[in-house]
Parts: C-alpha cells; sequence; structure tokens
C-alpha cells in the first residue's frame, strides 16, 4: 500500500512539535516515545502498520481545538481515530503525523427521553449510548458488528450501518447534530436537537467524510424505543440462487423484517466447527428476524415462510424462545471469528442491487476458483451489502497480493452490476485505489474541492479515500 | 426561454453557456425561495429509468411527474415512505410536481418522524454542476458510503449547488393499512406530552400531529399506526391504554378517514383557504409548545403542529415577522407562503451560525463559481 513519503521537515520538527503539544494537553496525554507509538500503528487492516510522529489524547472539544490550531500552524498531518476498529485502514498513520485520538471524549452530555436524543462525547462506544438509555428501554439503532469496541466518532466518519439497518437506517439516519473542530481549530455547530436543516444539509455531508473535513467531538443521536419482542428464523437452501430469490420475494410481499442474514456453505461449516450452533450443512442459509408484539412477530414468521416454502427449502427452524433466537443468531456472529480461525482472511464490503445476488455469487465463486483462494460470504442481504471473506495465508510470500488482486476484482464486479465499492466499511487507504472505477475524473474533482472548503491545507487525514495520484497537488502544496 | 431541454447533455450546454442567472424549475409548484433569472426548466427531463420492486429501487430523470412516480409504485404496493408534501394548495399553484423538484426542497411528510425525510430515502443524484460539468454521486443500491455523500448535500439545496437531472430513491412497502388515534380537547403542552409518550413508546407511532382548531374544529391530537391489519388493531388498542391520562380517545379504523386526516396534516390544508403568511418552524418538539404561545401571543396565529410538536405551521396575518418568536429558542423558520415584499423584507430562509454559514457558502462557490445557480435563494437576510 503506497503511503506519501513523510515529510523530513517534520520529522526533524518533532521534538517542537511535542513541545508545543505538551503545552495545551497533560503530560500523559501527549505519546511520543516509539514503544507507546507503536500501540496506533494500524487500526483493524493490521496488514498495513507505521508508527505516527505522536499521539494526542485530548479529553475536551477546546483541547482539541488547540492540538488542531497547533498542527495547523506547524502543518503536521493529522489522522483522527475512534477506537482503531476501521477495516478499511481509516485510522492508518504515516510517519509524519499526529494521531488525535478521541477515546477520552467518552462522557454522555445529555439524554433527553421526551424529545427521544441522546448527546455524547463522541469517543463513547457505539453500544454504550444504548446503554445509557436502556434502563427506560430506549436504543441507538445503527449496530455495527464491532459496536462492542467502536466509538462514535468512528460511526459518524464511516456512516456506519449494521445488521438492522434494513429497518432502522445508517448512522446518518440517525443522527440530529454534532460539534465539529475544523483543522485550523474552529469549532462548528453543525444541526442541533431537531430534525433537518435550516440551510444546506452539512451534517449529511459530514457523515461518511471518513474524518477529513473535521474532527467531530459530541454528537446528537436519535434514540427509539425498543420493540416488545423479535424473533429469527433460520432458512436453509441447496442453492445460493434460491435463497437471493427468497429475499426478493420477501421484500416484495410488503413485509419489512429487521434484519435479512445470508451465509453461504464454507462460512456455514467454518461456523459449526468454531460455534456448534446446530446449522444444517446447506448451500445458503437466510436468518430473517422481525419484530414486534408476540401476535405480530407469529404474523410476519408466518408470511415470510409461506413465501420461503415456495424456493423449496431444505430446512425451516423458527424460534420459539430466546434461548432458540440467540442459538440461530450463534453462528452469524461468530462467522468472522470462525473464518479466521481457519486463515487468514480479507473482509470486503460491496453492495449490490439485491436483483443481482445469484450472478454476483456464481461470478465470486468463479474467481474463487481462477485464484486459488477460498472464500466465504456472510452478508446483510436484504440491502445487497456483501461481505466476501476471502481466504488467504499472511505468511506465504504473494498470498495477499493475489487476494488484494481477487478482491478488487469483485469489487469491480459490484460496480458493474450496479453496485458500489463499499457499503458501510468505508474507502480509507484499502478501496482508494479502486475510486475511479465507480466515479469519473470531475465526480472525483468535486469531492476535493468539498475538501478544500474544510480544510484548505490539506491535513487532515489527507492519505485516505481518494487515489493518491489525484491529490498529491493539493497534499503537497507549500503553504 | 430557451429551448426545450431533453437531455443532461442539453442540460450541460445550457448551463454552461448561460450568461446570467438562471431560475431552475421542475414542475414549479414550490417556487419558495426568491429568484430572478431567465428560467431554466427540467421537466424535459423526465421518465423512469429503473424500477426494482424487489431492491425497493426506482430511478427517475428529475423532471419526471411525482403523480407518475406515485401511480407507479402503486400498482406494486409501494410508496415514497417519507410521504412527501403536496405544495399545491397551500401556495396555490396548479402544475405537477417533479420528483427532482421533491428532492431540491428535501420535501417530507408526517411520516418523516418515523421514517425519515426525503435525503433519508435518496440513494444517488445526477446532476449539473454551476459550470456545466455532468456529476454523480451515490448510486441505486441502499448501503453505500463511497467517497462523500453529495447525494445528502444536493437533498435540500434548493438547485443552488447543481441542476439534478436524474435521482435514485429507495421506496418502501405500502403499509396494508392505518388507523388514527385521537384525542379531543388538549392544549398543546398536554398534546406534546402525549405525541412524546406514543413515540417514545414501543408501539411503532408513524405520525403525531396536533392541530388547536382540527379536521373536524375542535383541537386534535392525531397518531398514525400502520401495518398489517391485525398488528395496527393490537397497537392502537394499547396505545389507548398507554394515553389513558389524556381522557377520551377515539380510534378511526377507516383507512379512507385516516387517509383523509394525513393528508389533511402533510398538505396543511388548514391554511388552504386563509389569506395571510405562512411560516414553517422547526424545534425540538417539547419547545413547540412555548413557541406556539408566543405566537398566538403576538400574531393570533393559526398553528398546526406536525412530527410530535417539531415542525409547526404558522398562519400569520401578512408582513408578519414569526421568526423573531424563537428568540433564544434553538430552532429555524423559514417562509414558506407569502408576498415578495415581504420575502424579501424578512429572508426566506433563516440566518445560521457564522461558520455554517461561511462553509455553505464555499460549497457554493466550488459547485457553481459564477453564481448563477438560483444565485441568493437560500441566502438570509
Amino acid at each position: 500500500m503506497e503511503m506519501p513519503v513523510p515529510r523530513l521537515r517534520l520529522l526533524a520538527n518533532k521534538a517542537h512539535i511535542v513541545c508545543r503539544l505538551r503545552e495545551v494537553l497533560s503530560k500523559a496525554a501527549v505519546i511520543e516515545h516509539a514503544t507507546e507509538t507503536r500501540a496506533y500503528e494500524c487500526d483493524a487492516l493490521s496488514a498495513y502498520r507505521c508508527p505516527p510522529l505522536a499521539v494526542v489524547l485530548p479529553s475536551t472539544t477546546a483541547e482539541v481545538s488547540e492540538v488542531l490550531k497547533i498542527c495547523h500552524q506547524e502543518g503536521v498531518p493529522v489522522v483522527p481515530r475512534g477506537a482503531g476498529t476501521s477495516l478499511a485502514g481509516g485510522a492508518l498513520p504515516t510517519a509524519d503525523c499526529v494521531v488525535l485520538g478521541v477515546a477520552k471524549l467518552n462522557q454522555v452530555i445529555k439524554i433527553d427521553y421526551d424529545n427521544r436524543f441522546i448527546r455524547v462525547g463522541s469517543g463513547r462506544t457505539n453500544l454504550s449510548v444504548t446503554g445509557a438509555v436502556e434502563e427506560r428501554g430506549f436504543f441507538y439503532a445503527p449496530d455495527p458488528s464491532s459496536q462492542l469496541a467502536c466509538v462514535i466518532a468512528g460511526n459518524v466518519a464511516m456512516n456506519s450501518g449494521g445488521a438492522h439497518c434494513l429497518k432502522y437506517g445508517v448512522t446518518t439516519n440517525n443522527l440530529l447534530g454534532v460539534t465539529m473542530v475544523l483543522m485550523d481549530g474552529s469549532v462548528v455547530e453543525i444541526g442541533g436537537e431537531y430534525a433537518d436543516a435550516a440551510g444546506l444539509d452539512l451534517l449529511g455531508l459530514i457523515c461518511g467524510s471518513e474524518g477529513q473535513l473535521g474532527v467531530v467531538t459530541e454528537a446528537s443521536l436519535r434514540i427509539l424505543h425498543q420493540p416488545e419482542g423479535a424473533r429469527p428464523v433460520m432458512i436453509g437452501f441447496d442453492s445460493s440462487e434460491a435463497a437471493g430469490a427468497c429475499v426478493s420475494d420477501i421484500i416484495r410481499a410488503g413485509v419489512l423484517p429487521v434484519a435479512i442474514e445470508f451465509m453461504d456453505r464454507p462460512c456455514i461449516r467454518a461456523t459449526e466447527a468454531f460455534a456448534g450452533a446446530g446449522y444444517p450443512d446447506v448451500e445458503a442459509l437466510l436468518i430473517i428476524e422481525v419484530e414486534g408484539a408476540v401476535s405480530e412477530i407469529d404474523f410476519q414468521l408466518g408470511k415470510i415462510v409461506e413465501i420461503a416454502k415456495a424456493h423449496d427449502p431444505v430446512e425451516i427452524r423458527e424460534s420459539r424462545s430466546a434461548e432458540e433466537s440467540a442459538r440461530i443468531w450463534a453462528g452469524r456472529k461468530a462467522a468472522f471469528g470462525a473464518m479466521g480461525q481457519i486463515n487468514d482472511y480479507m473482509c470486503l464490503d460491496g453492495t449490490i442491487p439485491v436483483s443481482q445476488l445469484p450472478l454476483v455469487l456464481r461470478r465470486i465463486r468463479e474467481l474463487s476458483g481462477q485464484y486459488g483462494l477460498d472464500v466465504g460470504n456472510v452478508f446483510h442481504a436484504g440491502d445487497g451489502n456483501m461481505h466476501p471473506l476471502i481466504l488467504y495465508d499472511a505468511n506465504k510470500p504473494g498470498d495477499l497480493e493475489k487476494c488484494e488482486k481477487m478482491g478488487a476484482d469483485i469489487l469491480r464486479l459490484c460496480v458493474e452490476v450496479g453496485g458500489c465499492l463499499t457499503g458501510e466499511h468505508g474507502v480509507g487507504v484499502e478501496k482508494r485505489d479502486l475510486m475511479h472505477v465507480q466515479y469519473s475524473k470531475d465526480d472525483l474533482e468535486v469531492q476535493l474541492a468539498v475538501k478544500d472548503v474544510f480544510d484548505p491545507e490539506w491535513l487532515l487525514n489527507p492519505a485516505k479515500v481518494f487515489p493518491l495520484a489525484i491529490t498529491r497537488g493539493r497534499r503537497e502544496r507549500v503553504v | 426561454m430557451q429551448a426545450m431541454i431533453e437531455t443532461e447533455a442539453d442540460l450541460s450546454e445550457v448551463i454552461a453557456g448561460a450568461s446570467g442567472p438562471l431560475t431552475v424549475v421542475g414542475g414549479g409548484t414550490r417556487l419558495i425561495g426568491l429568484t430572478a433569472g431567465q428560467v431554466l426548466a427540467t421537466e424535459g427531463l423526465s421518465g423512469v429509468r429503473l424500477y426494482e420492486p424487489g431492491a425497493l429501487t426506482l430511478v427517475a430523470g428529475a423532471g419526471t411527474p411525482l403523480g407518475e412516480i406515485e401511480a407507479l409504485l402503486a400498482t406494486e404496493g409501494q410508496a415514497l415512505a417519507f410521504e412527501p408534501m403536496d405544495h399545491r394548495g397551500l401556495l396555490g399553484q396548479t402544475g405537477a410536481p417533479s420528483v427532482g423538484g421533491m428532492v431540491a426542497a428535501n420535501v417530507s411528510g408526517p411520516r418523516r418522524v418515523k421514517a425519515g425525510a426525503c435525503r433519508d430515502f435518496l440513494l444517488g443524484v445526477r446532476f449539473v454542476d454551476g459550470s456545466g460539468r455532468i456529476l454523480k454521486n451515490g448510486g441505486r443500491v441502499m448501503k453505500n458510503v463511497t467517497g462523500y455523500d453529495l447525494a445528502k448535500l444536493m437533498a435540500g439545496s434548493f438547485g443552488t449547488l447543481g441542476v439534478l437531472s436524474e435521482v435514485s430513491l429507495k421506496v418502501l412497502p405500502r403499509a396494508e393499512t392505518s388507523t388514527s388515534v385521537l384525542i379531543e380537547g388538549l392544549g398543546a403542552a398536554d398534546a406534546v406530552r402525549a405525541m412524546g409518550m406514543a413515540l417514545g413508546s414501543p408501539f411503532d407511532i408513524s405520525a403525531a400531529a396536533h392541530a388547536p382548531i382540527g379536521p373536524e374544529g375542535a383541537a386534535t391530537t392525531m397518531l398514525r399506526l400502520e401495518g398489517f391489519q391485525q398488528s395496527v388493531a393490537y397497537r392502537a388498542g394499547r396505545l389507548r391504554d398507554h394515553l389513558r391520562e389524556f381522557g377520551s380517545i377515539e380510534i378511526e379504523v377507516s383507512h379512507e378517514k385516516s387517509t383523509d386526516i394525513w393528508r389533511w396534516v402533510r398538505d396543511v390544508q388548514a391554511f388552504h383557504a386563509s389569506k395571510g403568511d405562512v411560516w414553517r418552524i422547526v424545534v425540538k418538539p417539547t419547545d413547540g409548545p412555548e413557541v406556539g404561545k408566543r405566537l398566538v401571543e403576538r400574531f393570533a396565529a393559526g398553528l398546526v403542529f406536525d412530527q410530535g410538536g417539531g415542525l409547526i405551521w404558522v398562519l400569520v396575518p401578512a408582513g408578519s415577522d414569526a421568526r423573531a418568536v424563537l428568540s433564544g429558542i434553538e430552532g429555524h423558520a423559514r417562509i414558506e407562503r407569502a408576498s415578495n415584499e415581504t420575502k424579501a423584507k424578512l429572508g426566506v430562509f433563516p440566518r445560521q451560525n457564522a461558520l455554517v454559514e461561511r462553509l455553505s457558502a464555499g460549497l457554493r462557490a466550488k459547485f457553481d463559481p459564477r453564481g448563477i445557480l438560483n444565485p441568493g435563494l437560500m441566502d438570509a437576510l
């Protein structure tokens, strides 16, 4: 993975930069020793690593502002970091950058049940947002798989989704307002405690901008009351095509499940060996969850089962209790871990139109044969957000490169059939060089122009999202 | 008036070749902001390009009449879940609203409180910027975080950043039936409290409104439940118990009557026949009653609260500055209907904080460097 050549001027100036940062932060909040900065050398895309110049851990919006002011004055690139769970390398440092971690900004600032929102520091973990409101029966809807660890700052930066976004939407649909610090240190309030912008929808623009427009320090999030109950049904098919057609028919029939999850045989076998959830050994498996009162759940599951029967299912297992529900979900939730037991893997995130599922699954199988790398598929089928897991051996020379090439082919395929490169993980460094597959030169240029408005010097997370070749002029401009 | 624009290339050519300001017009039924420029009509960019019911996706030219899209969706039992308001009655217009105009104004309706706004259902856009560049962003799939989300930025930008040529929308199944739970005689404060309790319950409320003078004349608080017959009946019963403290509660089970009630709310029918200016005020729901009180004291205003109290439709005597009552309260007010003189005097759009204004101006300068697309339309005074 190509990264910009670190600027010698900055490396040579490290002592001065650290000294200035220590003037505005406590001693413990500035990390500069090589043994300690190593902890920040990568995120969950651990194939790429690079310790930063220094790491800062501010505790308040004012401290974030001071840090950014200094870095702005000194011309130091800043890489914002949430919990470091990015699968796309969104928090990958460069040797000449300051990593700005928001972990200490983790307070609950306000809970307003009457207006159904919560305001939190952006370093708060996704799951603990729900934790703060669940005693009153409320929850925060977006639920990325990493929700135990990932924080709101990263969720906003990547516009994170989750298993339940078919019904509840992704981060951008549940965000009311943010406090954000621009690269020059100015603090801007965007949105508020009400719905809809007064002017241009800057909130919608910021959400998903991968930490390139500003550092979000606080966020107001919509909270919802939990439904009375939820229950899944598991349906096995002897072909991926049948499972795909079943998904389409369910959606078309007017039932809107909260989640429709898909697993193929390689994934099912791996999770069975790992979690022993009792899944049948079939070509494709759907887990479909519906919500509501008992009678509603029965009604909806009845309808889903009726539709599924038209597609010759091998097995239908309707959950009758909380224990059975947990068992059905156990395998799905362990899927990534189970695949990781077999080998190293690369997790893709392309989204395709649901109607193209059978075609894309067939093409992935063909590519798998061509490259000689196994692939497991586990994904959110209701919204077409695929997660092919390509297995490779990190210790085998050339295997990672082969895997990356195959991943790129799969993502090109996703775009070809009308989809996109990334549905919820973000572009980061991982898919940066594929952006031209989805967007024209002008399409990308207008996005670069947006960054020019927020960060004219291109100091915030500058080496991400866009191919380096088209951002070089902006990043290397002498200021 | 220039030649009819029928393709994206035509649109690009006209904009690139424009020598002065352009007024972008879709169906011409939501002319809210003030403009002064040569009319650029997008009605020729019409037609549904793709509709996949099983993927909940529709792609259409920006000039496509909304009525055509809604009729097509109805054949598959689907709909635009954000329930876009029809402005014609309120603004006295007779044209056919276009899907591009709906997106450009981010038009939603009562279901916004549950499902989200138009911008939440916008999957992608194609547009031409102020230099004539043909651009796209997003796509036609339901989850997409590839690059910056300019589709959101285009929604509600009222043609000031670019002229939409095509939009992709997520559609949803139409509910099998609906029921309205009605409470008569509440004051605004109790009404907002009741709506808050309903919206904060597990019963999946799809709309919550209150009108001091309701569809039948009396003060009415309205809550809507949608879904399968049996589910709606169950939740209506539970909701009635939940709100018992607010007095006698009527359940309107007729789907037709319920539909009429919500169309009344959605299109602000209460003010169609009344003279005076109409404002649209957005606050957090619990601030709604105080704002309403000030408006009544100051202007003897007519009010309709939607979105659980967070959206207030306001009828005031011509020339009144309804925005002034927001002092000390977070929110914003837009003129929806008034004379051009009043619009020019008070500003249609509200002022925002200085940094947001600066960033917005910066974006406009990038998208439309010559400042020719609906110039000044969204500017505050």
